[in-house]
């Protein structure tokens, strides 16, 4: 789950990582007495689930409370398009005014997951404010990596070795450990599944700082923290994701025009892959999982036909806990109940799959029966020209 | 022969009194009754407090524990294998681990990834091999079978199976009986950022095993599992190979169900993989309908 810059910061702060004073807003009078309260200049930035905000035009600077409250006015309310938004955009409802931070270096620090060692992984850099990703292709030298031993957690020694990689030195080098000390501490106890803060930056007047906040956090440890949980903000989730998730379902959707229904994550993947191999574009991932039931079926479906885009339906279906005649039983119910006006084909395979067909061939409604993967995309494929 | 498990294996269950422990112990009991001759059966339960409970169907006769310790001293068992919620999930693995089981099995869903990176740290060093979770598990055709996938479309074979998904280890599985391709053993290795056990071990196994003959490895994307593994099997691997990889057509930065299968920056793309697979000499194909045709192709039966 991703929460906003504002929100990470609030949780920095709670645990001692120092970020700019600042307040959220959501009226650009509000962005105004965040300002006056502030004193000086200040950053306004327009607060939504995307990278590239600057250059999409969501961050503005202000010397002035009632400059700021013009920069809120501009920014809230617009649709921002980023490199990671789609060209679609974001509409922006709420910005985050802090004070402007007199910038002396730009540093990059972040903590993520190393699979293959299954060891958390601090990263540093002194090459700040550039994408991260860039820096450890093109120049490796200059990212820092070291693995924290979770029996162990983080120790000074590790933290220092961080800092002095940062270039930090004297009190600052002091600072430098508290920081990277109670970042990992947040990193570790709130499970987070990355925490990211490009760029943490050096200030003329001797301070750390995190201009921005990245945080990630793991679905599976939210039951250990309702306060996180709480700030999922639906608004910035595709409406259709928000519905699937609702049933327990796995929905992601995509641009293309073959709406598919699988069981299973990887099942779903490679029938996605088929599906451009024979010609055409996946409209969604959708897993219902393994043990989905006839309810969930009809869900499924139906979220799957609300995507307007879909011009043809492929259910791919391997049956092991999830038994094919559960499978018929629910799409046959759900096609008699959502208006379908696009052609279906399904292939099923495992468990009950004699009595899965037989309820699809008694049912008096028109599918089309596949066999084998291939054969089924070919057929959706066909169906799409038709 | 096979590898992890087989005739021999004795398997309790942990959260056996529980809903999916007591329906697939069942499953895999009647999997040892029908195909395996008796062979790597259920021999006991773990669930803590319900020890001396009564079990009903195929497992009547499985004695429920209260600790792995206890169900190791009073049945011999030598196999775990795990159906315990999320949230105690990662303790019931170390509690098997401690109690000396040399393979434990763990198919739990959800597990916090925390958790996980506590486990693995616990696992080094010690002498027991973890496959999972948030796998189908492990089954050796005609030997035992530890774990959710239907057993019948599993054949006795030569082929060595290792996949991150479920139903796409069930495809590939189907896909080779079909084409006459019997297995020695099928890994679900589990498709979470932290597992137990990953592609090198047991292509490692894979090679060692005499009744292997060529090994099929089905990735995802996300990490760099598949890419590690396809370069240690170009140094030290002399049987066949054929791989593939879902999620060719995968969006970046999103997770597509698993929660490894997320690709991050250019990093775990599929074509990524494939290309480092191919580099490496494995059979690559880009079609999920053409895997166990690949592989009678790579060993010239098609």
């Amino acid at each position: 789950m991703n929460i906003h810059e504002y929100q990470g910061k609030e949780l920095f702060r709670k645990y001692g990582v120092a970020v700019p004073r600042g307040g959220v807003a959501s009226a650009p009078e509000e962005a105004e007495r965040v300002a006056k309260e502030l004193g000086g200049a200040v950053v306004v930035k327009a607060q939504i689930h995307a990278g590239g905000r600057g250059k999409g035009g969501g961050v503005k600077l202000a010397k002035t409370p009632a400059e700021a409250r013009q920069a809120a006015s501009q920014i809230i309310g617009m649709t921002l398009v980023t490199h990671q938004t789609g060209p679609q955009g974001r509409l922006v409802k709420k910005v985050w005014v802090e004070e402007a931070s007199q910038i002396e270096r730009e540093l990059y620090l972040g903590i993520v997951l190393d699979r293959a060692a299954g060891r958390p992984t601090l990263m540093a850099s002194t090459a700040g404010g550039m994408d991260i990703e860039e820096v450890a292709a093109k120049t490796p030298e200059k990212l820092l990596k070291v693995a924290v031993d979770p029996a162990l957690g983080i120790w000074p020694s590790t933290a220092r070795r961080v800092a002095y990689g940062l270039g930090l030195s004297g009190e600052l080098a002091g600072e430098g450990v508290k920081f990277v000390t109670n970042l990992y501490r947040f990193y570790s106890e709130m499970d987070c599944s990355l925490v990211e803060i490009n760029p943490l930056v050096q200030t003329l007047d001797g301070r750390i700082l995190a201009l921005d906040a990245k945080v990630n956090f793991d679905d599976n440890a939210l039951y250990r923290h309702p306060d996180v949980a709480a700030l999922r903000d639906l608004d910035e989730e595709e409406p259709l994701e928000v519905e699937a998730s609702r049933h327990h379902l796995n929905y992601i959707k995509l641009d293309g025009s073959v709406g598919c229904m699988v069981n299973g994550a990887g099942l779903a993947m490679a029938t996605m892959d088929i599906i451009k191999l024979a010609g055409a574009s996946p409209a969604n991932f959708l897993d219902v999982g393994g043990g989905a039931s006839r309810e969930m079926v009809e869900s499924a479906f139906r979220i799957l036909m609300s995507d307007k885009a879909v011009r043809a339906v492929l259910i791919n279906i391997f049956g092991g806990i999830l038994r094919c005649d559960v499978l018929a039983q629910g799409v046959v119910d759900a096609v008699k109940t959502v208006n379908v006006n696009v052609p279906i084909v399904i292939r099923m395979e495992g468990t009950n799959v004699e009595k899965g067909r037989e309820i699809l061939k008694t049912s008096g409604l028109d599918f089309t029966v596949a066999d084998g993967m291939g054969d089924a995309a070919a057929k959706v494929v066909a169906a799409l020209s038709r | 022969m096979s590898i992890l498990i087989g005739k021999s294996t004795r398997v309790l269950v942990q959260g056996i009194t529980g809903k999916e422990g007591g329906y697939h112990a069942q499953q895999c009991m009647r999997y040892s009754q029908e195909f395996a001759g008796g062979g790597g059966a259920v021999v006991a339960g773990v669930t803590p407090g319900k020890g001396g409970a009564k079990l009903e169907g195929a497992i009547e006769k499985v004695p429920v524990f209260n600790t792995v310790a206890q169900a190791v001293a009073g049945t011999g068992a030598n196999a775990s294998l795990v159906f315990v919620p999320p949230a105690f999930a990662a303790d019931a693995i170390l509690e098997s681990v401690d109690a000396g089981v040399p393979i434990v099995v763990c198919i739990t869903e959800g597990i916090p990834v925390r958790d996980m990176v506590y486990v693995k740290r616990h696992l080094e060093g010690a002498s027991a091999v973890l496959i999972g979770p948030n796998c189908p598990g492990v089954i050796t055709p005609g030997g035992c079978k530890m774990g959710i996938m239907p057993g019948h479309i599993h054949k006795e074979g030569s082929i060595g199976v290792i996949s991150k998904s479920g139903t796409l280890t069930y495809e590939v599985v189907a896909q080779l009986t079909a084409q006459g391709l019997g297995q020695t053993t099928c890994v679900g290795i589990g498709g979470d950022p932290i597992i137990g056990t990953m592609y090198i071990d047991l292509i490692r196994r894979f090679q060692a095993d005499p009744a292997t003959e060529a090994i099929i490895m089905i990735g995802e994307i996300g990490g760099a599992a598949e890419q590690d593994a396809a370069r240690w099997a170009q140094k030290n691997v002399t049987k066949p190979m054929v791989g593939f990889i879902a999620g060719q057509t995968a969006p970046k930065g999103r997770r597509m169900g698993h929660a490894g299968a997320i690709i991050s920056g250019g990093e775990g793309t599929a074509a990524e993989k494939m290309r480092v697979m191919t580099e490496c000499g494995i059979h690559v194909t880009q079609s999920p309908a053409e895997m166990g045709l690949t592989m009678a192709r790579a060993l010239g039966r098609a």
